[in-house]
């Protein structure tokens, strides 16, 4: 498998990417537990209890993971490594795949982080552990391969900043901390038809113990995008092999 | 795999290879063979189509029209077999900063498909080749310029292709270690076919075993760079070193003479027919302070500039 060297390399340059791994872990470490201080100042019922937090947090870690694997993929571009990386004879899915796969083990991280902090901090799981996990893990996926479609449209600046406009869209409109319901209109009608607060429902629901038929809605949504999104991403690296 | 009329096999030929980027017409049709282990030199100004050029043979960018053929294989048709048997140092330093030396090597031969012995073997010959066996394991972002590159062309050769494409090698770096890529590039000389695109004339003559000149997305010329030097051996060029050279001067001598070549310290005038007595008598009374004259032998730059009336590094 001639991808898997290139995956190796993609891998081995975020491990050694001291600023990359640091936000990569501390943000969602960190934004947790503030909000969980907040929660607890707050007092009574809100989005800020661990069982809220946990799954919304999480997703707003991918939303920066899909933003540094859009500029390492830019970056490629630019310094022209993806150029004499595309000389070499592997097709545009042995690309999509080496680019994409190393970030799979930081949105396991990403969420074990979350899990683990959430358990220090109080959170109780009466539900399904697995399913939550298993639909936060598709969410992640979901999150680097439209980090590989800006990586491919975009130079680092843009990536960069389309990057944080997607983090903050995830943030005002994903449920994380609001309820999007109860905000209504346009703004529910675009956080509703954008995968990230399909997937924070289907997480918090499984942990509290709804089974997969009642969160499969909310989950083939997510799955829906990520296969969309690799789908564009595969015919993207196609156009960009031979412009 | 075609054959030149004195049976030379031919790596690559091109057949009215043209790209055009909306109005802007970068290669402009063009034909070259180029002969199985020749060095062959694509020699132009910057923007006059060689990396355009090279990345249509290397398969990254496609033809607008024609089409090419890399040991017989065609671009068009069949761009995997072409990547098969060639690879490439592009202009820029396309290496991975946060790896080290041994594992940019690694990479390029894992996904060209060598297998892990293979690929150590290699390795280890190439960074010894290119002076970098003692910092193998160091992070390459901590290298210099003249470093990176010595690797980006090692990374090349790890594959070892039939055909190595070199886009501007020494772009950019100080004189000694240009020198020192040229011997490595030498080395190289007769082992396998290489198109090297520069703009640096004393590169393309120093190595090259035949030139083509580009200019504005054309071949204007082609042959050894002796051929090419003596193609204007009818043309004199007399080396005027001299101070207050105003440029309405410079002006007037290039409505008397074909090519006027300002340098850093006088001027270059080449003609045909050139008299001494009349030169100097046109610049004296026009204030100009004339430390010494010569006459030299006509260079690649002065081919260029006969060719296209534009200096080369303009």
């Amino acid at each position: 498998m001639k991808f898997a060297e290139l995956a190796i390399r993609n891998f081995k340059e975020m491990l050694r990417d001291p600023m990359h791994m640091g936000l990569e872990i501390g943000i969602p470490a960190g934004f947790l537990a503030i909000f969980w201080a907040l929660g607890r100042s707050m007092g009574g019922e809100s989005f800020f209890t661990t069982t809220m937090l946990v799954p919304g947090i999480a997703v707003f870690g991918f939303a920066f993971l899909l933003m540094f694997s859009a500029m390492t993929l830019s970056r490629d571009r630019e310094s022209a490594l993806l150029s004499r990386l595309l000389t070499a004879p592997l097709k545009p899915r042995d690309f999509i795949l080496s680019y994409s796969l190393p970030y799979i083990p930081m949105v396991v991280l990403q969420i074990a982080v979350c899990f683990g902090i959430g358990a220090l901090l109080g959170l109780e799981m009466p539900g399904n552990a697995g399913l939550a996990f298993l639909v936060l893990l598709v969410m992640g996926i979901c999150s680097v391969e439209l980090g590989m479609i800006l990586g491919l449209l975009f130079n680092v600046n843009q990536a960069s900043a389309v990057g944080s406009v997607i983090i903050t869209l995830v943030a005002l409109l994903g449920g994380i901390w609001i309820d999007i319901e109860a905000i209504g209109g346009v703004f529910y009608g675009i956080g509703n038809a954008l995968p990230f607060a399909h997937a924070i429902d289907a997480a918090r629901y499984a942990m509290i113990g709804a089974g997969f038929s009642s969160i499969a809605t909310d989950f083939y949504w997510v799955l829906g995008y990520t296969v969309v999104f690799f789908a564009l991403g595969t015919f993207l690296f196609r156009w960009r092999m031979v412009e | 795999m075609s054959y030149g009329t004195n049976g030379n096999r031919f790596a690559i030929q091109t057949f009215s290879l043209s790209r055009k980027f909306g109005d802007l017409v970068a290669v402009d049709g063009i034909d070259l063979s180029i002969k199985e282990g020749e060095l062959f030199s694509l020699l132009g100004p910057n923007g006059a189509g060689k990396t355009t050029a090279i990345k249509m043979l290397c398969c990254l960018l496609r033809p607008s029209s024609g089409t090419a053929t890399v040991m017989g294989r065609d671009i068009h048709e069949d761009p995997m077999a072409v990547k098969q048997i060639i690879d490439v140092s592009p202009q820029e330093t396309a290496i991975a900063e946060y790896l080290n030396a041994w594992e940019n090597l690694s990479l390029i031969g894992g996904i060209r498909g060598l297998a892990k012995e293979e690929v150590k073997k290699r390795s280890e010959e190439l960074l010894e080749m290119v002076g970098l066996a003692k910092r193998a394991k160091e992070q390459v972002r901590k290298f210099s310029g003249g470093m990176k590159r010595r690797l980006s062309i090692a990374m090349a050769l790890v594959s070892d292709p039939q055909v190595l494409f070199l886009d501007e090698p020494t772009l950019g770096l100080d004189p000694q270690s240009r020198r020192g890529i040229w011997e490595h590039i030498a080395e190289l000389k007769g082992k396998k076919t290489i198109v090297l695109t520069t703009h640096y004339l004393e590169e393309a003559d120093a190595l090259a075993d035949r030139i083509a000149i580009i200019d504005e997305g054309k071949i204007v010329a082609l042959g050894t760079p002796q051929e090419l030097k003596d193609s204007i051996s009818d043309m004199q060029v007399m080396v005027v070193k001299a101070k207050n050279l105003p440029p309405d001067v410079i002006e007037g001598l290039k409505e008397i003479y074909p090519e006027v070549k300002t340098t850093d310290d006088g001027i270059e005038i080449g003609a045909k027919e050139l008299s001494f007595y009349e030169i100097v008598d046109y610049l004296r009374p026009r204030g100009v302070a004339i430390q010494s004259t010569s006459l030299k032998q006509p260079t690649l730059d002065d081919v260029f500039l006969h060719l296209t009336g534009k200096e080369l590094r303009e």
